[in-house]
């Protein structure tokens, strides 16, 4: 357990600290109850004294009562204490999570955020568990034991000081040699499970290219890989059971010759040659628990270390203090911006960006795969930082705005949308919470989904499925405009958002959007401004009747002007156009 | 939101429904190793056995060996230094038998785990393609993850604990009864109680775990979901939403899983502290009988040590009892994906190289000639042989994934050799079911399809799949090098020939611009590459395999225009000669094909050339002119 962790414990503190508390009363029970039941042996058995047999075996179960008790407890006490902290530590991760950017997003694949969120966490708590039940209850133990038994015999007790440094040493040099060779063992697992996911998921082409046995082969190979590693793993950790064994009966076979001579020669009881032996085994047992612990640690730590990646992640985007919450127009500029995913300068994807968008303008967006469309548009409402340069939005940096108002005044339509497991409803007031009914009638009107959501039995109550997979793409697409516009934003961007609706409907969508009255049917307030839009398309037709197009080429703007202007001047929309029309020229001529 | 879905599978049940069955299935794992676990046995006997006497000869070497030299003069200690020897000895042999056993358990569990994941992916690779529909890949990771981890605990663990407690338990019984009847009774009617007990928590926290296994699985769903729409989260402010929903299930697990190792941590302290009880007990009427019936009094103190060592390994063996329960739920469901059924494959006819003699008879040949037969076995050993042309016919085929639901209703159709066929219509109207059909990833029960004139059910599976190559719309990769990825068509195939192929699909260039060219690494998530350039790998794969058919679905979905009309002359060439089908969105890649079927509710609704179909003024102009919603 690290400092990083520990915080997560402070809610359940009181358990923390009552479950070791219960843990002592029990081992001071369990220290002295061995005590009474030897008297029970030698004092009351072998003289036959009834009546002190009862009452010692009263006062026994008494004590044991007391100490089923305290045992109970205790177990309560950790297991609130542990699971607690797991909660704690769950929610620390999901909220750190909620608040990642999309670079914090890149960073990490979605898969290895949810093992995070998942297995990685009970180890966690696993560890805790562990660490609050036994780590008191060991080191009490081989405290109260080893005092018991130098106020034996101090002179008997020199063993331990030969045998300890042996036991401890080898733990030591168990631990360190196992460690290393368990994190090359889950490494293994993880490629082993890497190979079957890798399998589920391409299966149809496995199946396809008939590689059934090249990949039973393969996964055959990394098993034995895995069982390899685990046996030298394990091969090591093994040897901490006959160490501990040949310590311990080292240890006994020490005590009795030593004390078997002391005895004889006259120094010592062999009661207390007894006692004394009894605190050994104690004591070797807490060591060897202090050993499992040490283990269990070992195993653990890589999901420590996991937890505590996500933890440490750095949020690249924040807000600075006093940011400012209104968002005058949707006017945008970008000045001189330059963007790179890494942050480095060798592999810009955005250079020298200079643009400028008046409030109410509908800008279309063309240009080949890889040009930097998708990312230009993320730097609006700030879902990444500019790596040079400056953008603003109605006329103030973006980084000045607080975020959730940035946000909310600059809606955007993701290319690889989603949406969630909900009535139709529930998901359309994503977009606003407070949103009435008519509010998102009317949305749907302007995103020409209202009619097929109409024709659904349940209308807008109709239940989605987790990423709406009952829906058509087309259907889809228009739901999250819908759900966008519902922001009632100053901006917003469809990121190749109409690619599965038709044309037909595709221009309708476009029409509403720019249409005069459109704040005044989404916003009641009677302002005539218009919205800014900004529309990246693969099809030509979905962008030739806006404002202006930029033309998109290798992370520069290589054109800014009307369709007419661009088929004239510009090459690369000349050929887009012309290879997107030949059916269509065709068509007419026939 | 309200929250996960909970029709989600839950498929974690804690308990095991036939455990006499799984039990016997692990056994019959473990027999290759019969030897080892006799030998195992043995060694936990001996171990036992050394801890036993560590503990119960110390009295006697008392007794025997030193109390009769105190007080002399130059004691002669031979004899209690032999005593010590052989003790050392016997401590020797114990802690050997503890590493021995140890060192063996760990060879047969890793060997166990090995054949037990090796041959739940040999199932799984044999399975049919409805398995995987109807299975999240979640609930099958979690096979080979939780499950064959659960099993490991045990047969790490468990079995051993298990068995050297047993054996001690029913030892110590047998001297028990030996040393005094009347005292046994006691120590049975503890026992009882503590059996009692055992049930009694069991059950709590049983109810507890199952409540705990609900709650994770919501939970987990819930940061699925929202993990993977992470960035939607983000775009609309929802985080504070998101995190009050989490909360709440947050909450919900915690409860569930507090009230589950509550009761689980409760069982060592309480056994531990009924012992004591059971020790006083029997010391209280140990002693009434000492005095009444006159019970000797070493055998009383032997008793009362007995009945510590009695209930010690009871309480082990129940601490180890959830462990074997979750464990063995976890091997039923193991089992449950072994005993599915694997894909039918009953064709007898083989896919060869042929070549034609001198008489121009076709004829086997043992190295790739460039022609390849169907082999048809004949009763008398003899086989026909047909050329393989790709001429393939489709005679009324009835299809669905479900009873009750067909998904193709009644698909006729003919590809002749060399033809390219393209199937045009909206999402869910069967166009990849057909090209399913043909590969038999799934079985018609209903007409029939016929490959160069044998009927598909009669070739064997492996060879007619490696006649066609497909190209997906989700194109796979695997981890591995891009020269990897696209040998993956065809194994023995050189560089010189993958690099070929990779210009054809236009991949050549890209792929020279990575870092390392043709060995990039690809990782399993692809990220270094962009989904247009994961299908020009797949092109190349699939051209590398050079069959005689080719299916095409959506092969280009996600390569943008400009590209695609870069890389129409590599298809047109990979194309040429090839009998091919080809689903498309975008209608300028179906254009130049022999015949345009048009699907709708599973049915072809038009069929033709382009400009026929065009000509016809029906629902494929109405597509191609974009009046009409295709997705």
């Amino acid at each position: 357990m690290n400092r990083k962790l520990l915080p997560f414990a402070k809610k359940y503190w009181m358990y923390t600290i009552l479950a070791p508390l219960c843990i002592v009363c029990e081992v001071i029970l369990e220290v002295n109850i061995p005590k009474i039941m030897a008297n029970i042996v030698d004092i009351g058995i072998s003289n036959k004294d009834l009546n002190y047999i009862t009452r010692m075996g009263i006062l026994m179960i008494l004590m044991a009562i007391l100490s089923l008790f305290f045992g109970a407890i205790a177990a309560r006490f950790a297991s609130i204490a542990s699971t607690g902290f797991a909660k704690e530590v769950r929610r620390g991760l999901f909220y750190k999570i909620q608040d990642f950017s999309f670079a914090n997003m890149d960073r990490f694949t979605t898969a290895s955020l949810i093992t995070r969120l998942t297995t990685d966490v009970n180890h966690a708590q696993m560890t805790f568990m562990m660490m609050i039940r036994m780590m008191i209850r060991a080191p009490m133990m081989l405290v109260m034991a080893t005092v018991m038994a130098v106020s034996i015999n101090a002179r008997l007790s020199v063993i331990f000081l030969v045998a300890l440094p042996i036991l401890a040493l080898s733990l030591y040099v168990i631990a360190r040699n196992a460690y290393p060779k368990f994190g090359e063992m889950l490494k293994k697992y993880d490629r082993l499970n890497a190979v079957v996911q890798e399998n589920l998921t391409g299966i149809r082409v496995v199946k396809a290219f008939v590689r059934g046995d090249y990949e039973n082969e393969k996964f055959c190979d990394i098993a034995n890989q895995v069982r390899e590693t685990q046996i030298k793993a394990e091969r090591i950790v093994i040897w901490n059971m006959p160490i501990m064994q040949f310590v311990m009966y080292g240890c006994m076979l020490a005590v009795a010759w030593f004390g078997g001579n002391l005895i004889i020669s006259g120094n010592m009881q062999s009661g207390q040659l007894m006692g004394f032996i009894s605190y050994i085994s104690q004591i070797l047992i807490s060591l060897m628990m202090i050993g499992m612990i040490f283990v269990m640690f070992v195993m653990t730590r890589a999901s420590l270390t996991r937890i505590n990646e996500v933890l440490d992640e750095e949020i690249d985007i924040v807000e600075k203090e006093n940011s400012i919450t209104e968002i005058k127009d949707g006017s945008i500029t970008f000045n001189n911006v330059s963007f790179s995913y890494t942050g480095k300068k060798r592999n810009m994807v955005l250079e020298n960006i200079n643009l400028s968008i008046g409030s109410g303008e509908t800008i279309g967006i063309i240009g080949g795969t890889g040009s930097g469309k998708t990312t230009l548009v993320q730097l609006i409402p700030r879902l990444y930082d500019v790596t040079e340069g400056s953008i603003t939005v109605g006329g103030m940096d973006v980084r000045d705005y607080s975020i959730t108002h940035l946000r909310d005044a600059v809606a955007m339509v993701l290319q690889k949308n989603v949406l969630f497991y909900g009535t139709i409803k529930e998901n359309l007031r994503w977009g606003n919470e407070n949103a009435t009914d008519e509010e998102i009638i009317e949305a749907c009107k302007i995103a020409q989904a209202h009619d097929f959501i109409m024709s659904f039995p349940d209308g807008y109550n109709t239940m989605l499925e987790q990423g709406g997979v009952n829906v058509s793409g087309g259907q889809r697409q228009r739901l999250c405009i819908a759900r966008a516009l519902l922001k009632k934003p100053k901006i917003i961007i469809l990121d190749d958002s109409t690619s599965a609706v038709d044309t037909a409907t595709d221009s309708k969508i476009r029409e509403a959007l720019r249409s005069e009255d459109l704040f005044s049917r989404i916003y009641k307030n009677l302002s005539s401004e218009k919205i800014t839009t900004i529309i990246i398309a693969q099809r030509i037709a979905s962008v030739m009747d806006a404002d202006r197009i930029i033309v998109m080429d290798d992370g520069r703007i290589n054109a800014i002007d009307t369709h007419e202007e661009l088929l004239r001047d510009n090459a690369i929309y000349r050929e887009v156009y012309e290879t997107q029309q030949k059916g269509v020229v065709e068509l007419e001529g026939a | 939101m309200r929250g996960p879905n909970p029709n989600r599978k839950q498929h974690v049940a804690m308990k095991p429904e036939n455990t006499g069955k799984t039990i016997k299935r692990i056994l019959e794992y473990l027999r290759p190793y019969k030897l080892q676990l006799i030998l195992v046995m043995l060694l936990v006997i001996v171990s036992s056995a050394a801890s036993i006497a560590g503990t119960y000869f110390l009295k006697p070497l008392f007794n025997i060996y030193i109390i009769p030299l105190i007080g002399k003069q130059n004691p002669d200690l031979s004899n209690f230094l032999e005593v010590i020897g052989l003790m050392a000895v016997i401590y020797a042999v114990g802690a050997a038998a503890a590493y021995g056993y140890n060192r063996l358990m760990l060879n047969i569990s890793a060997g166990t785990l090995y054949r037990i994941r090796t041959d739940m992916f040999r199932h799984m690779q044999s399975l049919p393609l409805k398995y995987f529909d109807t299975h999240t890949h979640g609930e099958l990771m979690s096979r080979f993850t939780n499950d064959v981890d659960t099993l490991r605990n045990m047969l790490s663990q468990s079995f051993v604990h298990l068995f050297s407690s047993g054996i001690t338990v029913i030892g110590v019984f047998i001297a028990m009864l030996i040393l005094s009847p009347v005292l046994t009774v006691v120590v049975v009617g503890m026992l009882f109680l503590m059996i009692f007990v055992i049930k009694k928590l069991g059950a709590q926290s049983g109810k507890y775990f199952r409540e705990q296994q609900l709650a994770i699985g919501k939970v987990n769903g819930y940061i699925e979901e929202m993990i993977e729409g992470q960035k939607v989260v983000k775009v609309f402010n929802h985080e504070n939403k998101s995190k009050e929903e989490f909360d709440k299930l947050n909450e919900q697990l915690f409860e569930a899983s507090k009230g589950a190792h509550s009761f689980s941590g409760m069982l060592r302290p309480i056994m531990g502290n009924l012992s004591y009880i059971h020790y006083s007990i029997t010391a209280i009427v140990g002693a009434i009988l000492a005095i009444t019936t006159g019970l000797d009094l070493g055998s009383l103190a032997s008793f009362l040590q007995y009945t510590r060592s009695f209930s010690q390994p009871v309480t082990q063996m129940s601490e180890q009892f959830n462990t074997i329960l979750m464990a063995l739920a976890g091997a039923e469901r193991i089992f449950n994906l072994l005993d599915e059924r694997p894909e039918i494959d009953d064709g007898t006819v083989t896919l060869v190289n042929a070549e034609f003699d001198s008489s121009g008879k076709l004829k086997e040949a043992n190295r790739r000639t460039g022609i390849w037969a169907w082999k048809i076995p004949n009763r008398n050993k003899s086989a026909t042989y047909t050329q393989l042309k790709g001429d393939i016919r489709f005679s009324n085929i009835v299809f669905g994934y479900e009873e009750n639901k067909t998904v193709l209703k009644g698909i006729t159709l003919y590809a002749k050799p060399g033809q390219k066929i393209a199937f045009v219509g909206s999402t869910g109207a069967g166009k990849t079911t057909i090209t399913n059909l043909i590969n038999r990833f799934y079985d018609v029960p209903e007409g029939e399809i016929l490959y160069d004139g044998i009927n598909i059910k009669n070739i064997k599976k492996a060879d007619l799949r490696r006649s066609l190559s497909m190209v997906l719309q989700d194109t796979h990769l695997f981890s591995g090098t891009v020269m990897d990825n696209i040998r993956y068509g065809r194994l023995d195939a050189t560089d010189e020939e993958v690099i070929e192929a990779a210009k054809l699909a236009n991949a050549d260039s890209f792929i020279r611009h990575l870092p390392e060219g043709y060995n990039t690494m690809i990782t399993a998530d692809g990220m270094n590459l962009s989904q247009g350039q994961r299908q020009l790998l797949a092109i190349a794969r699939a051209a590398v395999a050079n069959p005689p058919v080719l299916i095409l679905d959506e092969a280009t979905s996600s390569v943008d225009t400009r590209t695609e009309s870069l890389i129409e002359k590599g298809m047109d060439q990979l194309m040429e000669g090839r009998t091919v089908f080809v689903i498309a969105h975008r209608l300028s890649t179906v254009r130049n094909a022999n015949a345009i079927m048009v699907i709708e509710n599973g049915e072809i609704i038009e069929r033709g050339d382009h400009d026929d179909l065009i000509e016809q003024r029906g629902k494929y102009y109405q597509l191609y002119t974009g009046m009409f919603e295709l997705s």
